[in-house]
């Protein structure tokens, strides 16, 4: 266990441990957008950054990766890490001005002026790689990726074509914290990512619930006779 | 078997004995640059006339590395340094070829081959009185330009794989404490102590560990790395050999740039060669280490040159860098603790261990010890690379060695540090150029490229340039640098084309200090470098875009025109004939004047009238 | 795309079916199709066994890498910074109309594809252009248009 204070509160901590699970777990207010519980940290919006003071040298971490040392003062609202915060925010709005969340978000922390022209062709895709890394970890499937580089990098699945790995299950739409994934249901037919899922429907209900494709995925992989699965969870 | 030090002995007599039984040695350069200008059919033309002649037993033709005067490419020297022929064959490759034979055989010199500095007017005919490489130390680059890249006796027999065998008598801690105290810092740009890395990597838990060498040169206007792998590949070797056995890695990689086929080709022979020799493989030297090298190539992108990236590149993945709270010496490449340094830096090792400690902080200054490979381009008279104590001041640089501002023009500011770095102006031409004095004035050391511009270069534009590289090149994993890049560039493409609001400038040094703190890695803290630096010294050229809506350099083509002033033009036409567009219009000797319908504002016709009667407005 | 599977296992044996070396192998198969056939990248990917959408990630993320089918002769324009000041900017622009193609595209033929890249390391001789193998130094606007029948002729 480690000893150190933030924004002058004495706090103690696992060495290494992520500062902004220290943080939140002491109760103080840092935002994020890229971070989540279950999938951990990737570092890529920013929004999560701190001021530490180690031994006398200043800089601006990421919150959510900077490990908990011994002594470190930790300021989570300092100038510059508003300007950080303010910053990112003003630069996704320009990005998705049509994300709510952003919108939200851009308001609580004082951007009130957008002084780019606003992109009008990315939706709400933050790039923050939740639905990435979920379909990865999480369903174990991989059917989507980022691709290209820079401001041209996007998300989707392999090729811009619809997968053969995607079981249709929408952990994607789920996770993913502007809504900017897209999944429709028409006639006992799911559309995601371009590709088309005919829906099981409970023998016992006749409601349609999940993709079949996705239940015979569940079947083999967890050794469960498809026909169980067939009955949804309602009538369980 | 390895070989023992005194077969290397052996190695060298037998190699000099072979070399010394010619009456002369002609060498003609083979780096890039020369062949680009038709070095292979120089050696070529070389090869055929010797055999021709019947001068095969007396004449011995070798092909080298870079001479580092690439632009006065190809290079040819005969003897050690005696004379230096440039631009061989530019014209003529039969002729240039025949006088050269001349040389060796009636030792007639070739005036019209030799070089001129045109700052000075004047000829020199050995390399060694050529202010250009007079100003020089070449430690690193020694080797460049004297052997046969290609084969490993020729480096043996200029003293090279020494120092391994004194490496091996040390304890790494030794060594350690030798490059430590000889300050030998990063030459690939951030000018961390090599000597602390290697300790820390040293140090690290975990029975496996890497050396790796950054050859992923993607600093636009820099090729020095390009020119050593290319020049002397063994050097680099000797070096990764010596950090190998230091830290205790077994396995390094060469990270080196698509873009570098030549540079792939020569280490990959040498890396063969120093296998067969048992320099690489089991049992290096006989020193019980065990030590092996593979190439790796990049996929072309710059980022890659950033350490994190590099190892992700290096395990098949996208180059996109992570957050080094954790460090890499500790947990790099496959998560085992990881030793990266440049190319220069690893070339620089054997000349430590073989020279000694005093002899190494004699070199530079007290906190930048050593020598400092440049390249130096841009508008000076000579442009090429050269190997500089460090310390050296930048006008000596550019007004000694480079021999001055190209043409009638004047210095504005000279780049440094490549993207990551800044513009620097007159008023400090005169400070040292060290790791500490350039980041001091807002640029930095960089892996070397040394840019220098003249008033008909425009600062926002260079800003603008660089600006579209880094949005370019960033990877787009976190939000400051993709988003913030592209946003920098849009404001400042709107200076450039005379739609810029003053405001803007508060903006982007707003937007820059967001990046210098937010981004995650090197590339996006220092991209707002090359705005910040020429908004500190040029602001009256960004000024001059935004209130007066002029480009004064005549760069920036939306707010440029060119006007030809009747009263001086004497219509000699050499505009109308360098126009690229033919958009002169007008009779002999009668004024000229430009359809701006075709004009495309390059600007050659300014730049080659010699009466001064072309106006930027 | 027609691909032929027994070469790229060939080349994909050659690194020891080893994922670090995607971009080897990459670069070996682009060589052989002068881009890289998206059917090629799902025998790779399943052939080394990893997803697709890694493979899609690192085929797009580097920029040697092309999923569109190229010309035969590529023009590398350089653009790294001692070719811009010297005016890479217009030899690529003078490309740009001699060709009538935009960076990044293949001529309606097929015969070339234009492209500009960040610093080719020959900066001595900027503005640098690179037509396959084949480097120009010292280019000029008056030039492309040579540059560009030297290799016309030979096809």
């Amino acid at each position: 266990m480690v000893q150190l204070s933030i924004n002058g509160k004495k706090v103690t901590a696992e060495e290494g441990e992520a500062l902004l699970k220290v943080a939140r777990r002491e109760g103080f207010v840092i935002p994020t957008l890229c971070y989540h519980e279950l999938l951990g940290s990737s570092g890529r919006c920013r929004l999560c950054v701190v001021e530490v003071n180690d031994a006398g040298k200043k800089r601006v971490v990421a919150s959510c990766l900077y490990p908990a040392k011994e002594n470190i003062e930790v300021f989570t609202d300092s100038d510059e890490v508003r300007l950080v915060r303010r910053t990112v925010l003003e630069l996704l709005l320009a990005r998705n001005p049509s994300a709510e969340l952003i919108q939200h978000l851009a308001k609580q922390h004082g951007v009130t002026e957008v002084r780019y022209t606003p992109d009008q062709d990315k939706g709400k895709c933050i790039l923050c790689n939740l639905c990435v890394r979920c379909c990865k970890d999480i369903v174990g499937v991989s059917a989507l990726g980022m691709s290209g580089k820079g401001p041209m990098k996007k998300v989707g699945p392999p090729f811009d074509e619809p997968s053969e790995t995607c079981i249709g299950c929408g952990a994607c739409v789920v996770i993913c914290p502007t809504g900017h994934i897209a999944m429709e249901e028409e006639k006992g037919v799911r559309t995601v990512w371009q590709k088309k899922f005919e829906l099981a429907a409970c023998p016992k209900c006749k409601r349609y619930h999940l993709p079949l494709f996705q239940l015979e995925w569940i079947s083999k992989t967890r050794n469960i006779p498809v026909e169980e699965l067939m009955v949804c969870e309602d009538c369980r | 078997m390895a070989l023992s030090l005194k077969q290397l002995d052996s190695i060298t007599s037998a190699f000099n004995a072979k070399e010394q039984a010619y009456d002369k040695i002609i060498r003609v350069c083979c780096g890039t640059g020369c062949i680009t200008s038709g070095a292979n059919r120089v050696l070529e033309g070389v090869l055929t006339a010797v055999e021709r002649e019947g001068l095969s037993s007396k004449v011995l033709v070798k092909k080298t590395g870079c001479h580092g005067l690439c632009e006065r490419g190809p290079i040819v020297t005969l003897g050690n340094d005696e004379i230096l022929y440039q631009s061989v064959g530019k014209r003529d490759v039969a002729a240039d070829v025949d006088l050269l034979l001349k040389t060796v055989t009636e030792g007639k010199v070739a005036d019209k081959l030799l070089f001129r500095d045109s700052a000075r007017k004047e000829k020199y005919t050995s390399s060694l009185d050529i202010p250009f490489y007079k100003g020089q130390k070449r430690i690193v680059l020694a080797m460049n330009g004297l052997i046969n890249p290609e084969e490993i006796d020729d480096y043996i027999a200029h003293g090279g794989y020494r120092a391994p065998f004194r490496a091996f008598q040390m304890t790494p801690e030794e060594i350690i404490d030798w490059v430590t105290k000889g300050g030998l810092r990063g030459r690939g740009g951030g000018g961390f102590l090599t000597g602390r890395k290697w300790s820390s990597a040293r140090a690290a838990k975990g029975g496996l560990k890497y050396v790796l060498a950054n050859g992923d040169e993607g600093d636009p206007g820099a090729f020095m790395d390009r020119s050593l792998m290319e020049g002397n590949p063994h050097a680099v070797i000797e070096g990764m050999v010596i950090g190998g056995y230091t830290i205790g890695a077994q396995q390094g990689y060469i990270y080196v740039r698509d873009e570098y086929p030549l540079a792939v080709s020569r280490l990959t022979k040498a890396i063969e060669q120093a296998r067969d020799y048992n320099m690489l493989g089991h049992d290096v030297f006989g020193s019980g280490f065990d030590f092996d090298l593979e190439i790796y190539r990049g996929g072309g992108a710059f980022v890659c040159g950033e350490s994190t990236a590099l190892m992700s590149s290096l395990e098949g993945k996208s180059g996109e860098p992570r957050d080094k709270y954790v460090h890499t010496v500790e947990h790099g490449l496959w998560d085992k603790p990881t030793n990266l340094n440049n190319v220069e830096t690893w070339a620089n090792v054997p000349h430590i261990i073989n020279n000694g400690l005093d002899w190494y902080t004699s070199i530079g200054t007290k906190k930048s010890t050593g020598t400092k490979i440049f390249s130096l381009v841009g508008k000076v008279n000579n442009t090429g690379l050269i190997e500089v104590p460090m310390g050296i001041s930048l006008r000596e640089i550019i007004f000694g060695l480079g021999g001055g501002i190209r043409g009638k023009r004047q210095f504005k500011a000279v780049q440094t540090g490549g993207p990551s770095g800044g513009c620097i102006p007159e008023q400090h031409l005169d400070m040292p150029v060290d790791f500490d004095s350039l980041t001091s004035i807002g640029s930095m050391m960089g892996s070397g490229g040394m840019i220098v511009m003249d008033e008909r270069n425009c600062m926002v534009d260079v800003a603008r340039y660089f600006l579209r590289f880094l949005t370019e090149e960033s990877c787009g994993k976190c939000v400051p640098c993709r988003e913030g890049t592209r946003r920098m560039h849009e404001i400042l493409d709107r200076i450039c084309k005379g739609a810029g609001k003053i405001e803007d400038l508060m903006h982007l040094e707003e937007l820059g200090k967001a990046l210098q703190w937010g981004a995650i890695c090197g590339l996006g803290q220092s991209a707002p470098n090359p705005v910040l630096s020429t908004i500190r010294y040029f602001s009256d050229e960004y000024k001059a875009h935004i209130i007066e809506g002029r480009c004064p350099a005549g760069v920036c083509k939306e707010i440029t025109t060119f006007t030809i002033m009747e009263e001086k033009c004497t219509g000699c036409m050499r505009c109308a004939a360098e126009c690229p567009m033919g958009a002169i219009i007008g009779e002999k000797k009668e004024p000229q004047r430009i359809d701006d319908l075709r004009c495309i504002t390059c600007g050659i016709c300014y730049d080659v009238c010699s009466f001064d009667a072309i106006k930027i407005g | 795309m027609e691909i032929n599977k027994e070469k790229l296992d060939e080349i994909i044996l050659k690194y020891g079916r080893d994922k670090a070396h995607l971009l080897a192998i990459f670069q070996d198969v682009q060589k052989e199709y002068r881009y890289l056939p998206k059917e090629a990248v799902r025998h790779i990917c399943m052939r080394l066994g990893m997803p697709q959408v890694d493979g899609f990630e690192v085929a797009t993320f580097y920029k040697s890498f092309s999923l569109k089918p190229r010309g035969k002769h590529t023009v590398h324009v350089c653009l790294g910074t001692a070719c811009h000041l010297k005016g890479g900017a217009d030899v690529l622009l003078s490309f740009m109309r001699e060709l009538k193609v935009k960076t990044g595209e293949t001529t309606a033929d097929g015969a070339f594809t234009l492209e500009s890249v960040n610093c080719l390391g020959a900066c001595a001789l900027a503005p640098l252009v690179r037509v396959d193998e084949k480097d120009f130094g010292k280019t000029t606007v008056a030039q492309s248009r040579n540059i560009i029948r030297d290799f016309t002729d030979h096809h």
